[in-house]
């Protein structure tokens, strides 16, 4: 239970989240139009998309099979019949003068998704509802003072209106919210997930209550474009509204945007008269019809979703939750773990993917499919380490040569002569040097003083360039002590 | 339900089309006649009845997922009452 | 010259294949014969270049061996339909200066199957009228007269200028468009035939919209073979219109004069209208009886939610019309009046680019979509809708086609109507039923009224049986021999 301390006690604070999703089609949801990022303004638009006089929308198959991906993928019931709605309201960028959406009769019904929140605990989290909708294009407003610039490159692009239930408890929980349903998104290809590039877009609705209370009125806090900002910005709004409250204000439903500067919501001053957007069927379009076989056929070739394939790890390979957990967050990751565990030590595998190698390919700036170290070269050098061929010290060296090389491990062990000693009888040479040189340290050992056999094993090492095989340093250095 | 001037102004604003204040109470008279006139609708059961979807007695089709069309950037701008670099210009919105 | 003029499109067709006339000189003299007529206001835009160089590709293109249906044969456009390059209003101020840089479908179709087009027709304001008075450009005179009245006469509406220009003799065809009646009613009034055909026969692509789930385009023409061959010109499945039917085109020009003979043609009881002029009622008695003799089966029936027809249409249309017409706000195409301030701008654009009927549909439709009358207006509208369909449903499992006035009065003159936009609405009393429906009619000029003005007749048919509603039209044009203006 994370509960907030106010003057007056403890609140809980209500979220919900409603996602706006850019889905991965080539053209737009009712023209031909690409969807392509980053064109020459108005370069992008076809007539239908200007709203010329006399055009007419026609649906994108593939935005629909899309929306049917993604509602199988959130376990939500797939409504076979549909209806588009339009939904009026005036805006430069709203070249139709209505946005194409679906209100009464979405295609996407109830569904959940299970949230891992830390400590091991879990929430689930309802999803009320998905639709498919138009995008709008964007206004520029800094481009002269009194005038504003539209770009109807994104006007028509296919949308999906997620929206959860308002289940979530805690900034913590959005954020895993959000982190999660993005990760769907990507694994099953129906969205990029880009929040950067605006092809992922939160709101958050937010209000706060005494634990087991009725629930309050929320605000709708828009703009945020990262992960990090939603947390920022509920905990603020949070915070906002239990203030006023406890000095006897009262929260007013209104929209509200985030400042990511200021790390604060502000009120967004709109006109007087509320948007009334008189929604009706688009007589342009008749109701969406889905046969039943279809989407089966869909189901059948969903990809193994995150949750499946964090199971199976644990299962198949024996690795902890957690490392589960940070493997599975990207399709790609996953992948390549798989690839580079399987005949060799998983857990091994795992610890070098999520440590070493995740380390390094952030500060290379570089992604999963430009490592230089491939899937089964991993597999090779954690082979090196599991059957005692180079210590894990060494592993190190071997790896940061891996990444500037791209070469396998067992050529570069070889090249360097890198190969663990292993060797009784020449490690205990070097042990029986390192004694003999330090005699102060070797009488401490003799005389059944543990705490020095760290410091020898570590001359110990030194003086075998890190080469020799620790455990057996450790246990010849036992051996001499009880001698 | 007779219309009144404040409902003809509110709908005026809706849709964004600017009404003179002498002309407000003509067009609630107008609209008063008209709306009641409608209203007989009233009379008839439609209990059961569902809203017809379309007159068209058909399945919506769907077009594959291609890049046909857009890239006309001077068509799309042609008849445009300003435009500047490519984009369209209108007026600011006061926030 | 006129005797040029005087000829329909299959006469003309015929001559134009065999050599003894070409396009050319047909097109000129409809040219000199438009330029003469203007007073009558019927075009609001003459293209005399564009249809001589149109006519010139037609000869041009016969001799070749290669030619269309209507190949060389001068047309007027309704000016809803969006023409390439060529300004396109929809008899609205809010229009004026816009010219499409793309063709409707229907009008490509027609220039396909070689069409020559004259110039643009006028019409009531985004179609929203029944007698052309409501044009930014001023109103249409019908070229009939009242007997002993000098007063100009409307032609009707919306199609009002297409329906003038057909019946002067400045156009072999013209193009039009129906939502509630705007082919039919024009029709009647000029005393031409017009035809709607099924919702979804025609592709809406580059049809300016007025109402979307009722405007379907088709011809006027001076014979109701005539118009089966413009229709099938026009006619055609369009990926681009998602209400485009994917049916076949048949040959419509074949229904025509076909017989009769045991069809069965339903007369709807509830069409026996309150004030129904005597005369209206004595030509729908003649209509019946002229197919009765040639061996059709007269056959009562009912279709009890007409009169709720015209009130469902206005709300539905309106509503319909309130959001398609949104996307005239200045911004992209159109007239702007500029502001400092957005709001402003768009307000005033569309205060003064709109004219008072379109105002007051605009604003009754948004009321009725309005939070908190949704449900009492248009959905309940559109449930009524959903039984007057059933009606026709019913009914045409007892008939294979319905005979009724297509107007409740004869023409009536500028201005005598306009204050009042109930009474203007009722115009439609007759042809609103079938256009809610999404069913085919024809209207056929049948006689005279005691004032001398044309009367006409209607067909509706089953869903895509034109060719029924063309097969019994076309008797009904036999036996009225009604004659045109000469």
């Amino acid at each position: 239970m994370s509960l907030i301390e106010g003057r007056s006690g403890q609140w809980e604070v209500v979220i919900g989240l409603e996602v706006h999703a850019q889905v991965v089609t080539e053209s737009k949801l009712f023209s031909g139009a690409s969807t392509a990022f980053g064109a020459e303004p108005n370069t992008q638009v076809s007539l239908v998309d200007a709203a010329m006089p006399g055009m007419l929308p026609v649906i994108n198959a593939r935005a629909v099979e899309q929306a049917v991906r993604t509602g199988l993928g959130l376990k939500a019931e797939i409504n076979l019949r549909s209806v588009f709605d339009r939904k009026n309201y005036f805006y430069p960028d709203l070249p139709q003068g209505y946005q194409i959406s679906q209100y009464l009769q979405p295609i996407v019904g109830k569904g959940e998704m299970v949230l891992d929140l830390p400590g091991g605990a879990t929430r689930t989290v309802g999803i009320t509802r998905l639709h498919l909708e138009q995008d709008a294009g964007k206004s520029i407003h800094d481009r002269d003072p009194h005038k504003t610039y539209v770009d109807l490159n994104r006007s028509g692009v296919a949308l999906m209106e997620i929206v959860s239930e308002p289940d979530m408890r805690s900034a913590e929980e959005a954020a895993v919210y959000l982190a999660k349903l993005r990760s769907i998104l990507r694994y099953l290809g129906t969205c990029d997930g880009n929040m950067e590039e605006g092809s992922l877009r939160c709101d958050a609705n937010v209000s706060v209550r005494k634990p087991g209370g009725p629930l309050n009125t929320r605000c709708e806090i828009k703009n945020v474009n990262s992960i990090r900002f939603l947390r920022q910005a509920i905990d603020y709004e949070a915070r906002r509204q239990i203030e006023l409250i406890e000095d006897g204000g009262e929260v007013k439903q209104e929209t509200r945007l985030f400042d990511s500067k200021k790390g604060e919501t502000r009120s967004m001053r709109s006109k007087e008269f509320a948007h009334d957007y008189r929604y009706f069927p688009d007589p342009d379009l008749l109701p969406l019809e889905l046969d039943p076989d279809w989407v089966v056929a869909i189901k059948a070739s969903l990809p193994e979703l995150p949750d499946e394939k964090k199971r199976r790890f644990q299962y198949e390979f024996g690795i902890s939750a957690e490392a589960a957990e940070v493997l599975v967050a990207e399709r790609e990751h996953a992948e390549y773990f798989e690839e580079a565990a399987k005949g060799h030590d998983a857990k091994a595998v795992a610890n070098w993917v999520t440590g070493e190698l995740f380390g390094a390919l952030n500060r290379m700036g570089k992604g999963i499919a430009d490592s230089p170290i491939k899937a089964a070269s991993l597999g090779g050098l954690v082979d090196l380490i599991s059957d005692g061929t180079i210590s894990g010290r060494i592993a190190k060296d071997v790896f940061d040569a891996m990444l500037e090389t791209g070469r396998e491990a067992s050529d570069i062990v070889a090249e360097k002569g890198l190969k663990q000693v292993t060797d009784t009888g020449a490690i205990e040479a070097v042990v029986d040097q390192v004694l003999a040189a330090n005699p102060k340290q070797a009488e401490q050992l003799r005389s059944g003083d543990n705490k020095v056999i760290g410091w020898l094993v570590g001359q110990i090492m030194k003086a075998s360039r890190g080469k020799a095989n620790p455990k057996m340093v450790n246990d010849i250095l036992a051996k001499k002590a009880g001698g | 339900m007779p219309v009144d001037r404040p409902t003809v102004a509110r709908i005026a604003a809706l849709a964004r089309i600017k009404i003179a204040d002498e002309e407000l109470d003509r067009l609630a008279g107008e609209l008063s006649k008209i709306i009641g006139w409608v209203e007989q609708l009233e009379e008839v059961n439609t209990e059961g009845v569902a809203p017809m979807a379309s007159v068209a007695a058909m399945k919506l089709r769907r077009r594959e997922d291609k890049v046909t069309d857009g890239g006309i950037p001077d068509k799309v701008l042609a008849n445009a009452p300003e435009s500047v670099d490519g984009f369209f210009v209108v007026p600011k919105v006061v926030e | 010259m006129s005797e040029l003029t005087a000829l329909g499109i299959a006469e003309a067709r015929d001559l134009l294949a065999s050599g003894k006339l070409s396009s050319r000189d047909l097109t000129a003299a409809h040219i000199t014969a438009m330029e003469a007529a203007r007073h009558l206001n019927a075009y609001v835009a003459e293209t005399p270049e564009r249809a001589l160089a149109d006519a010139d590709a037609s000869d041009k293109r016969r001799k070749s061996g290669a030619a269309g249906a209507m190949d060389g044969i001068p047309v007027g456009i309704k000016d809803l339909f969006c023409t390439e390059g060529v300004e396109t209003t929809a008899g609205s101020r809010i229009l004026k200066g816009f010219r499409p840089p793309y063709e409707s479908t229907v009008t490509a179709n027609l220039f396909k199957a070689g069409a020559v087009m004259l110039g643009k027709t006028n019409m009531d304001e985004f179609a929203m009228g029944s007698s052309n008075e409501t044009s930014a450009f001023g109103p249409v005179e019908n070229p009939w007269r009242r007997q002993g009245d000098n007063r100009p006469v409307v032609p009707g509406g919306s199609s009002g200028g297409s329906a003038a220009a057909v019946a002067a003799r400045i156009a072999m065809g013209a193009t039009a468009s129906d939502t509630g009646g705007s082919i039919r009613q024009p029709a009647a009034f000029c005393g031409i035939v017009g035809l709607k055909p099924t919702y979804g026969r025609c592709s809406r692509y580059g049809m300016v919209a007025f109402a979307s789930s009722l405007d379907q385009a088709g011809p006027m023409a001076r014979s109701v073979r005539d118009a089966a061959i413009m229709l099938g010109a026009m006619a055609g499945f369009d990926l681009r219109d998602s209400t485009s039917a994917e049916v076949p085109v048949p040959d419509f020009e074949a229904a025509v004069g076909k017989d009769i003979k045991g069809l069965r043609i339903g007369i709807p009881k509830e069409y026996r209208v309150d004030a129904m002029p005597p005369e209206i009622e004595a030509l729908w008695a003649k209509g019946r009886a002229w197919l009765e003799g040639r061996g059709a089966i007269p056959v009562e029936i009912s279709l009890p939610h007409t009169k709720y027809a015209l009130p469902t249409y206005y709300i539905v249309a309106p509503a319909e019309a309130s959001s398609n017409l949104a996307r005239y706000d200045g911004v992209r195409y159109g007239m702007r009046k500029d502001a400092a301030e957005l709001e402003d701008m768009y307000e005033e654009t569309r205060g003064a680019g709109f004219g008072p009927e379109v105002r007051r549909r605009i604003l009754i439709g948004t009321y009725v979509l309005s939070a908190g009358y949704y449900d009492a207006y248009y959905l309940k509208a559109q449930r009524v809708r959903a039984l007057i369909a059933r009606d026709f449903d019913l009914a045409f499992e007892k008939v294979d086609a319905i005979l009724a006035p297509t107007a409740p009065s004869d023409a009536f003159a500028i201005g005598d109507k306009s204050d009042d936009p109930i009474a203007m609405y009722l115009n439609d009393v007759f042809t609103v039923p079938a256009s809610l429906a999404g069913l085919p009619g024809i209207s056929v000029p049948a006689g005279l009224s005691a004032a001398g003005l044309p009367l006409g007749l209607q067909v509706i048919g089953k869903a895509f049986d034109e060719e029924c509603v063309l097969r019994v039209g076309a008797v009904i044009e036999a036996e009225a021999k009604f004659r045109a203006l000469s």
